[in-house]
Formats: C-alpha cells, structure tokens, sequence
C-alpha cells in the first residue's frame, strides 16, 4: 500500500505509523463540568464502515504528522493533509 | 532399467546429461529436465506416499498445483521439505528423498492404515479431539506424528542469502503463455514500462508445450520471437522462475524469484531467492487454467496423471509416462493428448469419453464414447483399467481431463469470490476493477485465438492486433466423478480426502464449504486444494442438493504457492535484525572491562567486573566507590531533546504537569508527563539555556515515543505555537559524575570556572568549555543521591572527555560505574523508575501529585481527576524490606495482610524494584501497595507462585538511605 505524503509523495505503508480517528477534537477548557466532552475526547471512537479520517505520522520519512482519509473497507485513499493544515482549518472555522 | 525418454524432440539438451540421486539411487537427465520428468524418462512413476493412508503416489501435474510428488530436496542444511519434484529444476549432484515412507518408499508400513481407513473418514481428527484428553496425548498424538507428517526441515540454519527488492511498472503480466506474452508485447510496443513475470524456469506458458501455429510458426516459435522482441526492449522486465503469490491493497503484488534453487549451492554473492514487491498501476493476470483430475476408483496409481501433464512430459521433456496408455475426459482437450502421445510413437490404447455424442477428431486412435473407468488396476504403477461396462484394458498409464479451471486465486485475495461459468464449468475470475483484469484461459477463454486477442486487448491494444493461429475445438460436459466406482476415489490426493468424505460431512451437518474444508481437510495441505476443489464442490453440491453456484468457494487467500520464511526475512536475520545502537562512550567503556547489556536496540554498560567478580559483587563495588569517593556512569541514552523557539516554555507547560515558563535560564528541573488519560507518561529533567531555548531528557525506554508525541502535540493541537524541536540523543555524549569527590574530580578539566555552589549550585545547566575549549554542558543534578554532576559533550568528545576524568579522578579512586550500581543507587534514594512508571500509575500513586499544576491546561490534566484515579485505595509507591533482614527480595512478589490465602481478592500489591544495598547490607525494595502510604511500618506477608517464596517483609518509606539528603547538598 503506498501513501502519498505532501511532503515526500507516495511512500509504502511501512514508513507510517497510524494513531487512530482524527476526528474528536481536543476540549479547550479545564473546567469540571467539561468532563463528559473529556471523556469523549479521549475515549469514544466511531468504527465507520467506509470514509474514515485518521492521523497517521510519517514517522519513518519527514515525520509530519497527516490526517489521511482511507475507506475502510477497500483501503482506498481518498486524500492526505497535514495535520497542522487539517486543525488549522478546523480551529477556523469554528472561530 | 527401461527408457522412457523418446527418441526426438523436447526442450532438453542431450548433449549434456546431469546425475542425480533419488531415495539414494543414482539416474540421469538433461538439462531443461525437472527431477520429475527426470525420473519419468526414467521409468519411476512412484515418487511419495500419501499423508493419511501411505497409498503409493505417482506425479500428477507437471506445474506448481503438484499435490504428490512431494520430496526433501538436498542434504544438511539446505535440505527443503515438501518441495514439488514438478518445479525443481534438475542440475548436477541433486538429491532428493520422498516422504511419508517407512522404512522404504515401496514397503511401507504405514500402509497398514489403509486397512484401517474407517478410523480416518471425514472428521477424523474432529473426532479424536473429541475422546479423552488423555488418549489424545498418550496415544493419538505420538502415533499420528509418527506415521504422518510431511517431509522434515533442516534442523541446521539455512547457510544462503535472501534478498527483499521493490519494481514498480505501468504493468504487470503475471503469467507468460499466448496471453500474458501479447498483453506484454501491446503494451511494450505502446511504450508502457512492462514487467513481465512467471513461475516457470522458461517463459512461454503452455506454448512450451502445447503444439499450435500462430502467425504461420510454431507456437514454440513465435512465443520464443515475442520473448526476444521483449527482451531487447529497454522498457521490459521479464522475471522467470518468479512466482507472484499475492494481491494486496493498492495494487501491490508480492513475488518471489528463485534465483538460486536450481544450483547445488548459490555463488557466495547472490541470494537464493528475492521476495519482490512489485507496485503496479495496471496488472494483466494471465495465469492461465489448471487442468482438473476426475474423481474415479483408483485415480491416484502412480502412472494415472492430468492428460496436459502427459503432454508437457512428452512434448516438453520428451519423457513417455508410459509404453501403452488410455485417455480418460470429459471434454476435447484430451484428444490433444492422445493425438500427440501417438506422434511421439506411444501406444494409445483408447480415448474414454464420458460424453455420448462427441465428435471430436481423434488422429487414428479408438474412442469409447458414453463410458467411464470406475477402476485402476495396479497397486505401485497402473497395470489397467475397467470400464463401467466392466470391460477390462490394459495399459501402463492413464490421462484424465476433467476440464479447466481458470486460476482465479490472485483476483480473489482481496476478498471478491470468484463467479460460475457453466459453459466452461469453472469458476472465473470476479470483476476487480480497471486495474487487475485477467486475460486469456484465466479469463475463461478456451481458444488459443480468443486467448492472443484478449491479450492483446488487456495490454492496451485492439483484439485484431493478435496474430492469426490455429484453434482447436473445445467443449466440456461435466463429469466430476465417477458414481459407479467402488474402489477408493480422490477427490484431494494430498490430505488424502476420497469422495464418500464429503457427503458423510454433509450427513453429519457440516454443509457449508468453509466447514467441510475444516471438517474433511479438503483443500488445506501444500497445494491448498488447486486441483481438486472444483470437483469438491460440485460434489457437495449434489449431497446438499444446491447448486455449485449456491456452495461457492472457500476463501483464497495468499500464497498462491508455499514461500519459504527465508524469503520474508531477507538479510533481516542474526545482528542484521535489527540496528545496534552503542553510545558515544562505548569505546571508554570497553577500555574499563564493561559488560553490555541490551536495551532496545542499545548496548548498556552494565556493570565493570574486575577479576572474577559477579554482577553482584562488581555493582556492589561500583556503588561503594562512587558513594565514599567518585564514579562515572554513561548516561547517554537517556533521550535527549533540544527546543527552541519563542513558545518553548508554553510548550513544555502543555506536554508536562508541571510548569517549566517559569523555569530560570541556566536552571534545571524535574518534569513529569502523562498521557491524556492522565496515566504518567515519562519523566526527565529540562534545563533552560536561554529564554527560548530548553534541553529536555527523556528516559531511554520513550525517547522516540515522547519525539513524536510532541510532534503530535504541536502539529495537531496546537500548530499556532512557534516552536522547533530536534532530538539530539545522539550528538552528545552524557556522563554521570557522583560522589563526594565529584566536583574535584571535574574541577581538574573544566575551563575558568571554579566549581562551587555560588558558580554551579544544585540544578544548574550551565554552558562551558572542557580541556582547553571543548564545549560542554554541565548539570548539576543527581540520580545517585550524592552531590552529583551530568556532564555532557559533543559525541567525537566523549570517550575522550570520559578518559581525562577517570585520570583527574585516579587520586580519589574513581571508578566506572554500570546500569545495575545506578539502579542500585536510585532503589536505596526511592527514586522511580521504569518499574514504578509502568503505564498504571498516577503523579500521586508515585507519590508526585503536588507537581501537577492547577494553574494550566496539559495534557493529562482532565482525565487525571477521575474519580478512580484519585481513589484512596489506589496501590502507590512505598518501600519494602525483608522481615529476616537476610531475606532477598524478588521483583514481582505480591503482598497479602498477614492472614491472607493467595489469591486475587486478596492482593494487596507487588514489589516493583529490588536491590541489594551496599549501603544497609541487606535487600532493598520498591513496590505499589494499596493505599500504601497509610500503611508505613505494617508487616506483610511477600508472596511468589512462581519461586515458591513465602516471607514476611515490612513496609517502609520509599527512600531507603540518606532520608535527609544530606549528601546531595555536600
Ligand atoms: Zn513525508
């Protein structure tokens, strides 16, 4: 399996290593009443059969973390960006 | 001994003959032979014995499918079990064994499990698990293994070479017969990169040894002009003798060449095999049809053989299976055997078609049409056969046909089952997208002209780009056995399954394919059931009444073929494994007589022995010297983290639970990190060397985890932070110096400074030359427990910065200390460590909860506030001692109260750490104990299953010595 990294271009699997769903986003506030976001966050994950977005580090290459977008039923990549393009984007457009 | 080689023809060289050994006796063959045709033109036909019933076997196939003529090739240590007679190419000095034999191939005793055949009907192992355990592995088992068992390994290691090596390619032809050589050839006059692979010793598919005309020449002839016109191509790989044996995700294909197993032994420069991984944007799967026996009484007497095999002997080999034969089928192609045995002047006896109404040209030899063998007479080799009108002919050999199968099994790794073609009666590929198709009889396509058309198509071209040939006729009409037999008929030759096996498992309620493979073993030896499954299933079918369409296929999985775990492992093996890492200071440490000891991929110093000491004695030495005058300790390892930037301190604020913003420029502190459940993560001292610039450590054990957890942190949680970090573990070497006399010790080579509190007080990082320049970095921070140092310098340094100490030292009586005096050191203070951070502990239950900070946000911090991680009851940190103050202590030992029985409910906690301590004469430990802390000064009982250890010990404060740290302020 070969994953295109934005930086390096297509590279095989072996030179990944997979995190897990970049999805949860990480809880901004340290307040007890927060705490069910909390666990969430760290805990609760989908297990989607189909498009799934997860953070894979190219750990074995430039090692940026990425935010690959695979189908979990035929392995098919759909796309690649980097981690700090992908929170970027996020952090946008919730502000 | 008669000839079986013809007079005329074959791909072989008669020029050069080859000796070789089977079963210890001497034979010879020629060059382009295979050890079976080999012993074919020989006149042997007995090559094995069956797994199950010992029944003698002959060869059946002449391709990878061989699931009888399985033997042990070579001798020591590069003897190979159950490799094919079918695939080994013959060369000078071979020498094979068959199996499954004792004592000899033709008496054997284990034959006698024939007569007991009804202890091994279907399920038979199913059923033997089933009986007494105790039978199992008194009785069963040891008989089994005694009687059964394929070939043996070599009990040597393997002496050759393996190499792993990637192609990448526009495409891949898998398979080189009229199909695969014009999809290749298309493509490669189109220009596209082509990487064109078999598994056969020549390219050329069948056309090695099928008689056809294309393009007004031999089918030899233009299959020979295609390789060269390929070959001479710069944009043309051809890979023979190379077996593609999986497809996997993204259009990767596992392969592996035998580059090496037709020599004796491999030139000591290249390896035996190559395990290729081959990236490809298109794939043409070209890898033809196998020929399927038909099930009938007597099917498997040596000398009973697949009509194509007959042929490819004959044609290809110039090996007569025999003087007098009869052809058995149910479709045309058998006629091409007859036609072709009679050309090479060998007696076709009779052409038995089970079809009524047949016409197919027969060249001069008899047809029985409507009529099947229910029985092969002959025990060792084929003395004739019977009709089912029970007339009786004799002959010495027998070719079946039972029709084509597609070799559907690449198209189906990646889980899509294959689909029924009732026309062809076969399985044939599924639809898996634009970029692996198959092409030609792998596609179903029974005609030569379909099949060159088709791959012409498959390559990139149009069908009419195909050359004009000449097609033979084809038709099928199933026959999958022969009801009428009575006498033993294989459906699986090589697990030994006949057919009264699979509906007995039907009866017995295992009906759905994938069972009755487990149940009857059908289909789960070597070969994996190339052969026989087809007819398998089709037989199922009819015991449960569906369809074959309704049974469906078992699961193909990868390898097509048995890959040899030599080939997966590559150079990787022995200290190529993996990397060695040795320190900066190994050198040094080699020069003082240290003993290494493996941590991860680094050698530690471990301990520096003089005369015969022990570990134990050599520590204890090391841990007395250096507390009464100076040691020095290789610390290299520890992670080591250089960070910078204007959120340097905002970052480290976030990643540890303590505050480091607030840090002074030229201190040093203790940090501690937790995971985001709140579980302490790793720990280390930082040091500030400028506003915006922090050296952090880590331990040894999580420098690469911590690297990319803050490159996490930073990429994905916070990516605003102007921060850049870099690990520098191995651009400084790092060195301990404690004890007393440390600080003369270093004193003696540092550069200007005078060393004292005011210069360099407890927790300084302080930047400064050594030796007259070399730069260093000096912290004054301690492990030990004394008044201590770590002096660190750029890596070309070290050995020799460690060198100047221990001559600045010699006057106090320095000595090199190892990772057991350190260990011993950091037990007898309490301070924690690997043991104690063990991925189940809090900040608090080490006894660090006052450093998580209230005042920010870090990671762990939400989670760490868990009701059952603030739990009273929590086991935490204390110390342990022995009750008997002779006592050893044993890591691992769990606590009971006093009172207590062992077991689950009743476990208090565990000891952690233990040392011997120089300093109190007697063993020492650390442990996690249930609400510990309130238990200071209980005594409980020390617990060890393992070691059959019951004592007593006393639970105390986790530093053991020095409980004012007095010495470290010295
Ligand atoms: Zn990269």
């Amino acid at each position: 399996m070969l994953i295109k990294c934005p930086h390096c271009g297509a590279r095989p699997v072996e030179e990944y290593t997979f995190l897990g769903d970049a999805r949860p986003q990480r809880p901004t506030s340290n307040d007890p009443s927060t705490m069910e976001q909390w666990f969430d966050y760290v805990y609760l994950r989908d297990n989607p059969k189909g498009r799934f977005d997860e953070y894979v580090q190219h750990s074995g290459g430039c090692r940026a973390w990425l935010v690959v977008s695979r189908n979990t039923a035929t392995h098919e990549i759909h796309g690649t960006v980097t981690a700090r393009d992908w929170t970027k984007s996020r952090q946008g457009a919730k502000a | 001994m008669t000839s079986f080689r013809l007079e005329k023809g074959g791909l072989i060289d008669r020029a050069a003959s080859l000796s070789f050994s089977f079963d210890g006796k001497g034979f010879t063959g020629h060059p382009g032979d295979t050890l079976a045709s080999a012993l074919i033109a020989n006149g042997v036909h007995l090559m094995g014995r069956s797994f199950k019933y010992h029944r003698p076997r002959g060869v059946i196939s002449a391709g990878s499918s061989e699931p009888n003529a399985l033997v042990e090739l070579r001798e020591g240590a590069r003897q190979e079990a159950n490799t094919r007679a079918t695939m080994i190419e013959l060369y000078e000095g071979l020498v094979a064994k068959s199996q499954n034999r004792w004592p000899s191939l033709a008496f054997d005793v284990g034959a006698i499990n024939s007569l007991a055949a009804s202890m091994f009907v279907a399920g038979f192992y199913y059923k033997t698990f089933m009986w007494p355990k105790s039978f199992w592995e008194k009785i069963y088992e040891p008989l089994i293994r005694r009687a059964a068992g394929l070939g043996s390994a070599a009990k040597e290691a393997d002496p050759d070479k393996y190499e792993k090596a990637y192609a990448h390619g526009d495409l891949l032809v898998i398979g080189s017969g009229p199909a695969g050589l014009m999809a290749a050839l298309t493509a490669a006059r189109l220009g596209a990169r082509v990487i064109l692979a078999d598994e056969g010793t020549r390219l050329g598919g069948s056309l090695l040894f099928e008689n056809e005309e294309i393009d007004g020449k031999s089918g030899l002839d233009w299959a020979n002009s295609a390789i060269a016109e390929l070959a001479s191509m710069p944009n043309v790989t051809l890979m023979p003798r190379t077996t593609v044996f999986g497809w996997y995700d993204g259009n990767i294909f596992g392969a592996v060449e035998r580059v090496n197993d037709h020599v004796l032994a491999p030139s000591p420069y290249e390896p035996r095999q190559r395990y290729w991984r081959v990236i490809a944007k298109r794939a043409v799967l070209a890898v033809g049809a196998e020929e399927r026996p038909i099930v009938f009484g007597g099917n498997d007497v040596p000398g009973v053989m697949l009509a194509s095999a007959m042929r490819a002997y004959a044609n290809r080999y110039a090996a007569a299976a025999g003087k007098a034969a009869v052809v058995f089928t149910n479709n045309d192609s058998g006629y091409r055997t007859a036609r072709d045995m009679r050309t090479h002047g060998v007696r076709v006896e009779v052409i038995v078609d089970s079809r009524a109404d047949s016409r197919v040209e027969a060249g001069g030899v008899p047809v029985i049409r409507g009529r099947k063998i229910v029985d092969v007479k002959g025990g060792k080799g084929v003395a004739g056969i019977e009709l089912d009108d029970h007339m009786h002919i004799g002959c010495d050999t027998v070719a079946m046909s039972g029709g084509w199968s597609p070799i559907v099994n690449l198209a189906c790794h990646r889980g899509a089952r294959p689909k029924w073609d009732a026309t062809i009666a076969g399985f044939v590929p599924p639809d898996t997208g634009e970029s692996f198709v198959a092409a030609g009889s792998a596609a179903g396509r029974m005609l030569l002209s379909e099949c060159l058309a088709d791959g012409a198509a498959k390559g990139g071209g149009k069908p009419s780009d195909a050359p004009k040939c000449r097609d033979e006729t084809y038709a099928i009409k199933a026959l999958w056995w022969v009801k009428e037999s009575k006498t033993k008929a294989f459906v699986d030759y090589q697990n030994d399954v006949s057919v009264k096996d699979l509906p007995l498992a039907a009866r017995e309620g295992y009906s759905d394919i994938e069972l009755v493979k487990r149940y009857t073993t059908t289909g789960m030896a070597t070969d994996q059931g190339k052969l026989g499954n087809v007819n398998a299933i089709a037989i199922l079918a009819e015991a449960t009444g569906k369809t074959i369409e309704q049974v469906g296929t078992t699961t193909f999985r990868p390898y097509y073929t048995p890959v040899a775990f030599g080939a997966f492992a590559g150079p990787f093996v022995g200290r190529h494994f993996q990397p060695t890492r040795k320190t900066p200071l190994s050198d040094w440490a080699e020069e003082q007589g240290a003993v290494f000891v493996e941590t991860g991929l680094w050698m530690r110093s471990s301990w520096f022995p003089r005369a015969d000491e022990d570990w134990l004695a050599s520590a204890t030495r090391e841990v007395l010297a250096t507390r009464s005058g100076v040691g020095i300790c290789d610390v290299s390892t520890l992670g080591k983290i250089d960070v910078q930037g204007k959120d340097a301190g905002a970052f480290l604020d976030k990643l540890y639970c303590n505050t480091f913003s607030t840090l002074p420029v030229g201190k040093a502190r203790y940090g501690l990190m937790l995971r985001e459940d709140g579980i302490v993560f790793d720990d280390g001292t930082t040091s500030r060397l400028a506003d915006d610039h922090f050296l952090m450590t880590t331990t040894t054990a999580n420098a690469a985890r911590v690297m990319s957890h803050m490159e996490f942190c930073h990429q994905a949680l916070w990516p605003d932070l102007d921060v850049q970090y870099v690990s520098v573990t191995e651009q400084w070497g790092q060195m301990a110096v404690a004890g007393p006399r440390s600080r003369a010790t270093l004193q003696k080579i540092v550069d200007g400074v005078t060393l004292n509190d005011e210069t360099v007080p407890y927790m300084a990082a302080k930047e400064l030359t050594i030796l007259g320049g070399i730069p260093a970095r000096l912290f004054r921070i301690s492990f030990s427990g004394e008044h201590a140092y770590e002096l660190a310098v750029p890596a070309d340094y070290a050995n020799m910065a460690a060198r100047a100490l221990m001559q600045a030292g010699e006057e106090f009586g320095i000595v090199p200390y190892g990772v057991e005096a350190l260990s011993i050191m950091r037990i007898e203070k309490g301070h924690v460590a690997g043991g104690e951070l063990n991925g189940t502990t809090t900040a608090a239950d080490l006894g660090l909860g006052k450093m998580m900070s209230t005042k920010k946000d870090y990671i762990g911090r939400m989670m760490a506030m868990r009701e059952g991680l603030t739990d009273a009851n929590r086991q935490c940190v204390v110390g342990i001692r022995p009750f008997h103050r002779s006592d050893r202590l044993r890591s691992g030992s769990h606590f009971l109260k006093r009172g207590d029985a062992p077991s689950i409910a009743n476990d208090q906690g565990y000891i952690t750490s233990v040392a011997f301590s120089p300093m109190l004469g007697q063993w020492v430990g650390l442990a996690l104990l249930a609400n510990g802390r309130a238990r200071i000064g209980e005594m409980v009982k020390i617990f060890d299953g393992l070691r059959g250890i019951h004592q007593y010990g006393v639970i105390c404060e986790p530093m053991h010595f020095d409980r004012e740290n007095a010495r470290l302020h010295a």
